[in-house]
């Protein structure tokens, strides 16, 4: 039991690490997304001087 | 600000004041004549204190309903003035125990006055003092702007702002009464750390319903951080604190885990409480009021969406670069160091997604001192996540480890970094929350600046060179293949050094209460001009014209 | 616009899960391995449990903040090993809860501190270090002789230890304030009952040099007395990790 548990710490956290970046990366940049981010980066300079109803 | 609640909110404050009052009362009754007793006095002054303004609002028309539709900012007033408050409080102890190492007759024959029991009044009053008020108040406001929504209600971010206030000012009177887990940045006692978890489940619920309540439709990056420091704090706050109690009535608690789990355990959340209390809090501070300070997006979205997983993912791994060289496995620390090192790009992808935002507005630097602030921060994170990667080595570690090295790392972080973004961040909100085109002094803001940095680089300097002097002391041999030089000897190396960092802190210090000054000086005359003209709504100081309008 | 909104809502709840998700992993892979890792912790059949007066010197040890200066945790470098003797196994901290291996040295490691000095020693150093060691930074702890010992409540102490897995007997628990007074009163009554319970090899006497009063300083001597000493596994060990 131990050695399973060590042996999955030893390596799975790499593949981990890289399936996790892959995945962000692709989130990133998938094209789709772009314009959400476009305008989300420039949405907080926008005239914010009460709630939206 | 207390008639602006409704009058259903002002019944439920006073319920749960009443309930406190007889929590507190129960503690003082349980705990007669010890420490434990004495909080629960304090928590019953607490809700009287809190009470009695409430009280004489208490039968106080309803509020008029135009307030609905603004956004709910007196708790982020109140915040930050509290910061500023702990700021002076916590880094004016810090001088005194700075100073309590190079002249350690300095203080008095009382126990709460030695060194021991002051240093954790100075770690909690900087770090959930100063930094804990400071997020929570801009995180109240950064929330409702960039969700274009108000908060849920009135009454919760007032209990977690003075709730969280309370515990602080429990773990601080206690540290001098003796009450302590003995656990590096985790040291307030069980039943304060039952009471923070209320505090903080009640934060994360603020956060949800108000992101629930949005009218924008993706969630801006700066939440992220502000989300993922709420959350994750709460897991590494109660798995670390696991504890039992000798009783009910009594502060003493005996910590769930020993030895070299529990050292596993500690840093763990020691190096996690840098990670998501320090840094991801603070990120979302900056990517927030840098690019509005500055007028321009930030750099890239995408960098700051990628270095957000890589920082929530990566720094939870990195504990155990503390042990090095312990009893732990070495399995363990070899893979504390690898993610340290990989932490680096995640951290610096950060930095430099800060200062590209700033590059062609470099003038708007040289002439703002609060955005200076913003920008010296970014840099003195890049230093300090750099040297923390390379501090994490195992080789170099084991010159730098207890060696005041470490000291003066963390103060590049939390001075050049913490401090550095939060003065900024205040420095830009101040105006807008009081409704003002400026800060009462701008010079005042700059004589601020370069205490901070002068103070900062003085610090860092003395201790870098301290730590590196006594670790290669210790580790020196004569040619008969002796050890060369005694503990004492490395001691009394220090001294120099010592006077040096005392001398940069001071000038830190004064730094917080020049800025302390002039916040109130600016609440001050914002509040003699709102008197003399009929003040209209919210000006938004700051940013580009308008380009969508209100109300879609 | 219910549909919208419910959209939102799950999209927020989506978000958390995947943030505690991604932060867990790293603590979960690092610590649970340690609880099921047998050889973690080394065994050490002599290894005994803090009697009831260290234990409340300990708990001072603690109140004082002594842990910010000193490091009870020599690693495994040869400097180190020199300087302070042996390094620290992790079987020495397995009754610490919570452990106290220490993050800085201003003042030096004391993992093996317990015998090096006399009684004497601690009480004058304690009292003002200066006298003792005229460069010193430490604070004086001139309170702790002035301090009676609090003894009622230790049978409640050993009951919590207990409860998270230090192997108190019931002997030991009830007899816990009784064993505190009989340590540091070696003349009195009291005395038998703590060397039949602790092991003939305890500390037994007036660690504060005076006999007839209790005080902190007889506590907080007698757990710096017994620093490093609570198992041998470190001496008969052959230290073979040691690096640079």
């Amino acid at each position: 039991m131990h050695d399973m548990v060590v042996a999955f710490s030893k390596s799975w956290g790499l593949f981990y690490l890289i399936a996790l970046a892959v995945g962000v990366v692709i989130y990133a940049y998938w094209p789709a997304n772009r314009a959400g981010f476009t305008r989300a980066k420039n949405s907080i300079l926008d005239k914010d001087d009460r709630p939206w109803s | 600000m207390i008639a602006r609640l409704t009058v259903a909110e002002r019944q439920s404050a006073l319920l749960i004041l009443i309930v406190m009052s007889f929590l507190g009362l129960a503690m003082a009754v349980a705990g007669r004549g010890t420490p434990f007793g004495l909080h629960g006095f304090l928590v019953i002054a607490a809700s009287i204190g809190v009470g009695i303004p409430l009280l004489r609002k208490f039968y106080a028309p309803e509020p008029n309903p135009a307030q609905f539709e603004q956004y709910y900012d007196d708790p982020t007033k109140v915040g930050i003035v509290l910061a500023m408050l702990w700021a002076i409080a916590g880094m004016f102890v810090g001088v005194w125990v700075a100073a309590l190492l190079a002249w350690p007759d300095l203080t008095i024959d009382a126990a709460w006055a030695s060194f021991g029991r002051l240093r954790p009044i100075h770690t909690s009053g900087v770090i959930f003092g100063f930094g804990g008020n400071a997020l929570i108040a801009t995180s109240f406001h950064v929330l409702q702007r960039t969700s274009r929504a108000r908060l849920p209600d009135q009454l919760s971010p007032w209990f977690v702002l003075l709730g969280y206030n309370l515990f602080c000012i429990v773990a601080a009177t206690g540290y001098m009464m003796g009450v302590t887990q003995s656990k590096e940045y985790a040291e307030p006692e069980w039943y304060a750390d039952i009471w923070l978890v209320i505090v903080w489940v009640v934060y994360f619920l603020i956060y949800i319903r108000t992101l629930a309540r949005r009218k924008e439709p993706h969630i801006y990056v700066a939440n992220w951080y502000y989300m993922a420091f709420i959350l994750v704090v709460a897991i590494l706050h109660i798995v670390n604190n696991l504890a039992v109690p000798v009783s009910f009535g009594g502060f003493k608690s005996y910590s769930a885990f020993s030895g070299v789990q529990d050292a596993m355990t500690q840093w763990w959340y020691g190096h996690n409480a840098v990670a998501f209390f320090l840094t991801a809090g603070f990120l979302g501070m900056l990517y927030y009021y840098l690019p509005k300070r500055a007028g321009r997006p930030i750099f890239s979205y995408r960098l700051s969406i990628i270095s957000f997983w890589g920082i929530t993912f990566m720094y939870m791994w990195a504990g155990s670069h503390h042990l090095h060289y312990t009893a732990l496995p070495q399995w363990v620390q070899t893979l504390g160091m690898t993610f340290s090192i990989v932490l680096l790009v995640p951290s610096w992808a950060s930095a430099g997604n800060a200062l590209a935002t700033l590059n062609g507005a470099w003038h708007k630097v040289r002439d703002d001192a609060t955005l200076r602030f913003m920008m010296v921060a970014a840099v003195f994170y890049g230093i300090s996540t750099f040297e923390g990667s390379f501090m994490a080595i195992r080789a170099v570690n084991s010159l730098s480890h207890y060696t005041d090295w470490t000291v003066g790392h963390v103060h590049a972080g939390a001075l050049g970094w913490v401090a550095m973004i939060t003065f900024g961040s205040i420095y830009a909100l101040v105006p807008w929350m009081w409704k003002r085109e400026t800060m009462y002094s701008a010079r005042l803001i700059e004589v601020h600046f370069w205490l901070a940095l002068v103070g900062t680089v003085v610090y860092v300097f003395a201790m870098w060179n301290s730590g590196i002097i006594q670790g290669l002391m210790w580790r020196t041999y004569t040619d008969s293949g002796t050890l060369a030089y005694s503990f004492i000897d490395s001691l009394v190396a220090m001294h120099p050094y010592y006077i040096a960092r005392a001398f940069g802190g001071l000038l830190f210090l004064l730094g917080a209460i020049v800025g302390t000054y002039n916040v109130l000086m600016t609440i001050r005359v914002a509040k003699r001009e709102r008197a003399q003209s009929d003040g209209g709504t919210d000006v938004p100081s700051y940013g580009r014209d308008p380009v969508l309008q209100a109300g879609e | 616009m219910s549909e919208f909104h419910r959209k939102i809502e799950r999209n927020t709840i989506r978000f958390v899960l995947a943030i505690i998700f991604v932060a867990s992993i790293g603590g979960i892979v690092e610590i649970a391995p340690l609880f099921t890792i047998k050889n973690t912790v080394e065994a050490a059949p002599d290894m005994r449990v803090y009697t009831p007066l260290e234990l409340a010197g300990r708990n001072i040890y603690m109140r004082e903040g002594c842990y910010a200066c000193h490091s009870q945790m020599i690693r495994t470098l040869r400097d180190e090993v020199e300087r302070y003797g042996p390094y620290s196994l992790a079987v020495e901290s397995q009754y610490d809860h919570p452990m106290l291996w220490g993050s800085k040295r201003t003042g030096p490691d004391i993992a093996r501190l317990g015998e090096k000095y006399s009684d004497a020693w601690h009480v004058a150093h304690l009292y003002n270090p200066r006298d003792v060691v005229p460069e010193s930074v430490m604070p004086a702890y001139r309170w702790l002789l002035r301090n009676e010992l609090k003894i009622d409540d230790l049978p409640g102490h050993l009951r919590a230890m207990r409860d998270v897995g230090v192997p108190y007997t019931d002997a030991m628990i009830e007899n816990a304030a009784k064993d505190a007074f009989g340590q540091a009163t070696p003349e009195s009554d009291a005395a038998a009952g703590v060397t039949e319970r602790y092991g003939a090899a305890t500390h037994m006497r007036a660690f504060d040099g005076n006999a007839g009063r209790l005080t902190e300083m007889d506590a907080l001597v007698a757990y710096l007395q017994i620093l490093g000493k609570l198992t041998d596994a470190a001496q008969k060990t052959e230290q073979t990790k040691i690096g640079e």
